[in-house]
């Protein structure tokens, strides 16, 4: 198998954007109301989603977690869908059960507690690798995750069974408001390590950089030798959720200055840039509009979880 | 045949039948077969689908459901019930949620199994029946094993008809129970309804109407019987028992149709006595039958369960107990 060249600059930016874009829409329209529940959004970390899920094949599996808006969208989810279902209307990706962290679509599976689609993403390596479909699970975590004793339980059986799945750590360097400094010990790349399986670790926010890793860990786990983990540290510019940020601006800022979307925008023609920018914000607004004017969710679409007596 | 033998084919048999089982578990392998060995055998005969686990119960169960979501008929076995409380995220907030969160576009067709209950001196974190603590969550499906009829073929269903989330719950002491096949009992008239996971109903052979009902699953429904045939010919009370297989969702109909000609209700667990499946059982024929019923639970002190002979047996329902508590309902 063979390292292929990552997707052309433009696509991979126009993917960032959408991320981008959508998530400030998601923040800017909270306080008028149009949704229900929470979000916890993405900006800063696109270059992760958009970087490994361009190593991703038709069948491949994805595992998300509660900041699951960017790989949905990175995945190929549809951006009304999810405009749809932050607001429960009934053409919500799961027609307003779920909300923003509970999104299931083809092979995108995200649940909202934490470490606890990481065995879940591991089982299901375990079943393509024993149904022998030469699929690969990308199962994407948090530092925040590494809190969670069942993702050690995970890595354990992943490494024990040579599964084919690929681990993604964002290192955002929070856990909701708490920084990592109060909350993690010792290094990330030694949890995986101390099972077996090898990291490949970057301080980054170059989607090209990221795809390169990511492509290179995909491929080990595709041929079958195994597990691969992939830590990449990272900044998220928002809050944890919406409104509760209670970061150092001035740190905040730090990040900011080195922008995945800046970064990559640079590599770009500056009016094609432009137009791809207006092409986003036009497919923002109208997916947000178009969700807006959808049918709220309708009581008589629920259902019983299983049939009582079968 | 007893429960033991007959659980260990049904896994025998689901494995023959379909290649898309795979069974789960903590020491399964081949000599030893499981803590309790109902997995005997089956390393031996499927090795690539019998997998034995590190000692990772929130793991397995997460595993389990990750192999489900992607179309395989899993088996998770739980060495010790106690151990559940280990899996309760996985079980609660995964396996039971994601169908429906989905809009039943992903199935999980997992069944975890795992051996409840007292009566063997295990002590507090190796004896209890916390099955209770699962009941009513939606999404999920609670099974309970007793001698009657065929526990072999409850499972059998559990693994290859079903495909949700089941929690099948095994006592402990009827692994060396002898089954009471339906139709070659002579002690008790039987009763099937019709569902795949059947309610029973007895009552001892050629005895009058019945005045009381008794409702219990698992191995209390094993006392149960005991206490019915001695209620009967040491005190001439008469009863129906009542004995559901699937003990959440629940399903009362047998029991108000007892009901509708007893107005007595007794209902016996192992589980602790506050908050247990009898309250619920309790409020739902109260629900629709209203205030002419007569009703009495019986279930384990509120507290852990002891290890010393003596003590276990203070805390944990007995025969004796049961025929107390008929009693006084009758007097």
């Amino acid at each position: 198998m063979t390292l292929e060249s990552p997707p052309d600059d433009v696509t991979l930016y126009r993917q960032m954007l959408r991320i981008r874009r959508f998530e400030e829409k998601v923040l800017a329209s909270f306080s008028s109301g149009i949704f229900y529940g929470t979000t916890h959004t993405y900006i800063g970390q696109e270059a992760d989603a958009v970087g490994v899920l361009a190593c991703h094949e038709e069948g491949d599996i994805v595992v998300s977690n509660h900041r699951c808006h960017g790989h949905f969208l990175a995945y190929g989810g549809s951006m009304h869908a999810l405009a749809a279902e932050l607001m429960g209307r009934a053409t919500g990706v799961t027609g307003g059960r779920g909300g923003s962290q509970h999104v299931q679509w083809k092979d995108f599976y995200a649940n909202g507690i934490l470490g606890g689609t990481v065995p879940l993403a591991v089982g299901m390596a375990l079943a393509e690798k024993s149904l022998n479909t030469g699929r690969v699970v990308f199962a994407f975590m948090g530092d925040g995750t590494l809190g969670e004793g069942v993702v050690y339980e995970s890595l354990n059986m992943a490494s024990l069974w040579s599964l084919p799945v690929l681990f993604v750590l964002e290192n955002n360097r929070y856990a909701q408001t708490t920084p990592i400094q109060l909350h993690l010990a010792g290094e990330i790349s030694d949890r995986f390590q101390a099972f077996a399986i090898p990291v490949a670790e970057a301080e980054t926010v170059d989607v090209i950089e990221v795809f390169k890793l990511a492509q290179e860990a995909v491929v080990k786990v595709r041929t079958g030798e195994g597990p691969q983990a992939l830590v990449l540290h990272t900044y998220r510019y928002g809050p944890h959720s919406k409104g509760d940020d209670t970061r150092d601006p001035e740190e905040v800022l730090k990040y900011r200055k080195r922008d995945p979307l800046q970064l990559q925008a640079n590599r770009i023609d500056p009016d094609l840039c432009k137009r791809v920018e207006v092409e986003v914000e036009t497919e923002v607004d109208e997916a947000f509009q178009r969700a807006q004017n959808d049918p709220l969710a309708d009581p008589a679409s629920l259902t019983l979880p299983l049939d009582p007596t079968p | 045949m007893n429960v033991l033998q007959a659980l260990n084919g049904s896994l025998h048999a689901c494995m023959a039948e379909s290649e898309r089982v795979y069974f789960l578990g903590e020491d399964i392998l081949d000599p030893y077969g499981g803590a309790f060995k109902v997995a005997q055998g089956l390393s031996t005969a499927y090795p690539d689908r019998v997998i034995t686990t590190p000692v990772s119960e929130a793991g397995i169960v997460g595993l389990g459901i990750g192999m489900a979501l992607r179309g395989l008929n899993v088996v998770v076995e739980i060495m010790f019930g106690d151990f559940i409380a280990l899996a309760a995220d996985q079980i609660i907030n995964h396996a039971a949620k994601l169908r429906w969160m989905s809009e039943d576009k992903v199935r999980i067709p997992l069944v975890i199994r795992t051996p409840m209950g007292g009566g063997r001196g295990y002590g507090p974190t190796h004896s209890q029946t916390l099955e209770k603590h699962f009941l009513g969550v939606p999404g999920l499906r609670v099974l309970a094993v007793t001698t009657i009829d065929d526990p072999g073929s409850l499972l059998k269903h559990a693994i290859l008809e079903d495909n949700d989330p089941i929690l099948f719950i095994e006592h402990k002491l009827l692994y060396t129970k002898a089954l009471q096949p339906l139709n070659e009992t002579s002690e008790f008239n039987l009763e099937k309804s019709g569902e795949r996971y059947p309610v029973y109903r007895l009552k001892v052979a050629g005895s009058p109407p019945p005045t009381l009902t008794i409702t219990a699953y698992g191995y209390m429904a094993e006392l149960a019987c005991q206490a019915l045939q001695r209620l009967a010919f040491e005190y001439e009370v008469f009863a129906d028992l009542v004995v559901p297989t699937q003990i959440s969702p629940f399903d009362h109909h047998l029991l108000l149709e007892s009901l509708a000609h007893t107005n007595r209700l007794l209902t016996v667990e192992e589980g602790s006595h506050t908050h247990g499946w009898g309250a619920e059982v309790l409020a739902r024929v109260v629900e629709a039958l209203g205030p002419r019923l007569q009703a009495k639970r019986v279930a384990a002190l509120d507290m852990p369960i002891p290890t010393s002979g003596p003590l276990e047996k203070t805390v944990i329902p007995d025969v004796e107990g049961i025929i107390q508590a008929a009693r006084e309902m009758i007097s």
